[in-house]
């Protein structure tokens, strides 16, 4: 692609976002202060400063200092610190959640019976609340002691965040294992190669347009669990914590708990582009099928 | 030579066990023997069982009755030793490999050093004339490209008996008689035997020496109808034109409309007479 194009889509999306804090403005401008109102239902927001910040407000923000006795540090830095926390927690749970899932996918391909055994449970693993087990596995975590290691709260965040993660993966994996045509399975079996060599030479480079969505879910999922699991866990240090805190000063500094959002998304769109990254990477096998 | 044959079906049967014990008899009472280095075609309407027994030869499928030694050999023994190479209508080119790797892959998985694989696939790159692409990817080819790549492949260990499934089916009438010419010279220079499965009159009679003409429901052998040019004909394009091969045309497709004396409906639909 030439560098022309990049340009254009990078032009894009900066209008994109421009767009966005268009609207917001646009809004508050000429929305009235109470919100819309329908017979008694607010449809849309109420347009106060406490409500809808002005956008540089929020973006100003980022070089104040985070209160009055910590002068030294900005909300920015804070806010980079903890995502910096955030994303490393995520990035674990990511690796531990892909690696989880390819293996289950791999059985499950491989055994008919694995499959029917484990798939309903892999399913019904995603609709137990987070925070139903956030608490359950700091509990069974922390009992956990092997030599001088002490399992700590982060790695219970990480392993949720893993729960999360390895969903896509094992559903994506297994469409992407069972992909190849017929005409393929039959040609490495007219040449009798075994199903794990199968599974290198043929299933597992045929996955690889199926696994890189599921790798870019597993992401996300990866920092939407890490943030929600540290606010239930209560684990300090990371973005989630700081939404929680910030979100306290909303009555007099009603932009400041939009930086810890803003943070949010930075590491989900860091998270993506990794994952982009790795998409890049495993090109040649992305190309078109044959017909 | 050796006067082994390379394929030896006798009462040769497959049952397709179906729902509420309704078998579907697919081929039934199968005797054929092919020479090697002889070319012989099944040929017949869908449904016939043609597809099914090149596969029970490939021991991709397993016949329910009858007995078959490919090279002398059981089916499985005879795929375990890479007695043959295999072709399918599909090219089936693995999309992530270039044009060399996909011809060398048979070579790969039987752990053919690399410099042996590299001399094998640029030979066989020449005798189907795609030297050129050799770095190419499959979508970057045309259909008949493909196909060639196939069947480079498929002649990549230098098999005795070559099995080949509509492998010009999906192309379009040009592109198949230029293939079908590519072929018999490709045969003529690797010795093997050919077993061929189409639907296509005029290819089988052009490239066989043997056509074997199947009805279906069930799959039998209806008769063999010997193809060999006579009278110092080569097959070559002025073959397409000859009497003869208008003869043998006729012939095979009067044995196809024919069919079983059971059926009323025509039983050559599936079978194309261009």
């Amino acid at each position: 692609m030439s560098a022309l194009r990049y340009a254009g889509r990078a032009l894009l999306g900066a209008l994109g976002i421009l767009a966005v804090a268009g609207l917001w403005e646009g809004y508050k401008a000429v929305g009235p202060g109470d919100g819309v109102v329908v017979h008694g239902v607010v449809v849309l927001p109420r347009t106060t400063d406490l409500a809808m910040p002005h956008v540089w407000d929020m973006f100003g923000k980022f070089s104040e200092p985070v209160n009055l006795f910590a002068g030294h540090q900005t909300v920015g830095s804070a806010v980079l610190s903890g995502c910096w926390f955030t994303l490393r927690l995520a990035a674990t749970g990511w690796v531990i959640g892909v690696v989880v899932g390819f293996v289950l996918a791999i059985l499950m391909a491989r055994f008919r019976l694995a499959e029917s055994a484990m798939l309903p449970w892999i399913v019904l693993s995603q609709t137990v609340p987070l925070i139903a087990i956030a608490p359950l596995v700091r509990r069974w975590g922390s009992q956990i002691h092997i030599g001088g290691w002490v399992w700590s709260s982060e790695n219970s965040v990480a392993v949720i965040a893993a729960y999360l993660a390895f969903f896509p993966v094992a559903v994506g994996a297994l469409r992407g294992l069972r992909s190849p045509d017929a005409t393929h399975l039959d040609l490495l079996h007219a040449y009798g190669v075994g199903w794990w060599r199968g599974l290198v030479k043929l299933r597992l480079p045929a996955s690889v347009p199926y696994l890189l969505p599921a790798l870019r879910l597993a992401a996300a999922s990866a920092v939407i669990g890490t943030v929600v699991a540290e606010v239930s866990i209560g684990l300090r240090g990371g973005i989630g914590r700081m939404i929680i805190e910030y979100a306290q000063s909303a009555g007099g500094d009603p932009a400041k708990p939009w930086a810890p959002i803003f943070g949010a998304i930075g590491v989900g769109l860091v998270a993506a582009g990794a994952v982009g990254l790795i998409g890049l990477l495993l090109r040649p096998y992305r190309r078109g099928e044959a017909a | 030579m050796t006067t082994e044959l390379a394929v030896q079906a006798r009462g040769l049967g497959r049952v397709f066990g179906a729902r509420k014990g309704r078998d579907v008899v697919a081929l039934d009472d199968i005797d054929l023997d092919i020479a090697p280095g002889e070319f012989v075609s099944l040929i017949g309407p869908s449904g016939c069982g043609k597809s099914t027994l090149l596969r029970i030869v490939a021991d991709l499928d397993a016949p329910t009755s009858g007995s078959l030694s490919v090279f002398g050999k059981s089916a499985q023994q005879a795929r375990l030793d890479q007695d043959y190479g295999i072709a399918f209508q599909q090219a089936g080119l693995l999309p992530w490999r270039s044009v060399a790797a996909n011809v060398g892959l048979p070579l790969e998985v039987h752990g053919a050093g690399k410099r042996e694989r590299d001399a094998r696939v640029a030979e066989l790159l020449d005798m189907v004339g795609l030297t050129d692409f050799a770095r190419s990817y499959p979508d970057q080819l045309s259909g008949g490209m493909q196909q060639r790549v196939a069947i480079a492949r498929a002649l990549a260990e230098s098999p005795r008996l070559l099995l080949m499934d509509e492998p010009f089916g999906a192309l379009d009438e040009i592109t198949r008689e230029r293939m079908q010419a590519e072929l018999v010279r490709i045969c003529g220079e690797s010795g093997a035997a050919v077993l061929f499965v189409t639907h296509s009159i005029p290819e089988a009679v052009f490239l066989s020496d043997r056509v074997v003409v199947m009805t279906p429901r069930p799959g039998r052998i209806v008769d063999i109808v010997d193809s060999r040019p006579v009278g110092g004909h080569r097959r070559d394009d002025d073959f397409r034109d000859a009497a003869e091969f208008f003869h043998t045309v006729a012939r095979v497709r009067e044995l196809l409309h024919a069919g079983p004396a059971s059926h009323a409906v025509p039983a050559a639909r599936g079978v194309e007479n261009r």
